[in-house]
């Protein structure tokens, strides 16, 4: 087990839930939906922890249906080789939402999008929740749920006129294959150094 | 005909004129120098290379050069299954290449759906742009991609040049599809080892 696990049991108290060595020898835990932000960055900024990494963002719907669905996080600290797996349990009855982790993981954005686009679950925070695998338009649901039939909703033929009036260049939007909106991210001076025009210059050079 | 020519003269030389059917005469040149547009999506499209390379070579069937324009390509060879998200980019593609033009659909996925009878996958691309020739396999080895090929040369050669109908563009109907609806539905239908899946399962 994981020495984490009690580290979180100390400090966040009935918050986390039952903890379990999974059968490939890592610790998954279970914490509180409600508290999993401050939970997430704990865990990232705490000396001696240190889970700088996300790994993943994924969800399990099991086959009985009364069963919670939950949404995995996985950590990893790297200069620890440490892993943990964070579990968040949502009833399914009630509307699936939790916090999105993008503000402490920027490496979030996409995961928790395509958790959104197959799973349906809403990331509250999250700056840009569309669908990422499944085109935009697409109508048929959320396709790994487990009610979601294998073929899907429409008849195929439906489908193809749905594919069809498609526009195929407008999955990707112009922001996303820029790195425009990143550029205020930038260090001072290479945002100087772009501004100028630097085309930068080969060892030997003059 | 030896009061004609006299055999003797030209005997050794080739003959500075001869006789050909027209079609036979464009349709050999269409047949020994069709340019594929690859359009390989998975590893039906390693075969695909596998079928360009070295080793089996298609460029001994006059497919030297390899058009990525669809501008400039004669045969689209789909090497590989096609989800719905792809669909509208494959009939781009179709549309954008200049006639004479033919499919190639090769290897299960492409021509069937192959075992990905789901959500995301369209069954067959003939749903989409019309096929002259289907290569069995999963993935089929190159052989059988020269094989389908050469059968792709065969019914060229067959084509006339008076049939307008050939070279007819078809765009896509009023309703959006390729094919009347119910007819995209029933080869949709499932086969194979997925009998036992339905759509409300």
């Amino acid at each position: 087990m994981n020495p984490s696990v009690d580290a979180l049991r100390a400090t966040f108290g009935t918050a986390i839930g039952r903890a379990a060595v999974a059968r490939d020898g890592e610790t998954m835990v279970y914490v509180s939906a409600g508290r999993l932000r401050e939970i997430m960055q704990w865990l990232r900024d705490t000396p001696g922890q240190g889970y700088h990494y996300l790994v993943d963002v994924t969800a399990v719907e099991h086959r009985d249906r009364e069963l919670p669905l939950e949404v995995v996080y996985f950590l990893r600290a790297l200069d620890r080789r440490a892993d943990l797996r964070v579990k968040v349990e949502l009833d399914p009855a009630a509307e699936l939402v939790v916090d999105s982790v993008t503000p402490l993981w920027k490496g979030a954005d996409w995961l928790e999008r395509e958790v959104f686009d197959l799973f349906g679950i809403s990331f509250r925070g999250h700056p840009d929740l569309r669908r990422i695998l499944m085109w935009e338009t697409y109508a048929e649901g959320h396709p790994l749920r487990k009610d979601f039939p294998l073929r899907g909703r429409f008849s195929r033929a439906e489908q193809v006129r749905q594919a069809l009036a498609a526009n195929p260049e407008a999955h990707y939007s112009l922001e996303e294959l820029t790195i425009a909106e990143a550029f205020s991210e930038l260090p001072p001076d290479m945002k100087e150094r772009l501004r100028r025009g630097e085309r930068g210059t080969l060892q030997g050079d003059e | 005909m030896k009061h004609v020519v006299d055999t003797k003269e030209i005997a050794g030389q080739s003959p500075n004129w001869m006789l050909a059917r027209l079609d036979d005469l464009v349709n050999w040149a269409r047949a020994n120098s069709l340019w594929p547009m690859p359009f390989g999506t998975a590893c039906c499209a390693i075969e695909f290379m596998a079928t360009a390379a070295s080793r089996f070579d298609f460029a001994r069937f006059g497919m030297e050069r390899q058009a990525f324009s669809p501008r400039q390509a004669d045969v689209l060879i789909c090497a590989g299954r096609l989800p719905f998200k792809l669909a509208p980019v494959i009939r781009r593609v179709y549309d954008q290449m200049p006639q004479p033009k033919w499919v190639i659909s090769m290897g299960a996925c492409a021509s069937t759906g192959g075992i990905f009878d789901n959500y995301a996958m369209v069954q067959g691309i003939d749903t989409v742009v019309p096929v002259d020739v289907y290569v069995p396999g999963c993935p089929p080895r190159p052989e059988g991609l020269l094989y389908g090929v050469l059968l792709l040369h065969k019914k060229i050669k067959q084509e006339s040049l008076r049939d307008r109908a050939l070279r007819e563009e078809h765009p896509l109907a009023e309703s959006g599809l390729r094919l009347p609806p119910d007819e995209i539905d029933a080869v949709s239908e499932p086969f194979g080892n997925s009998v036992h899946q339905f759509r409300s399962a």
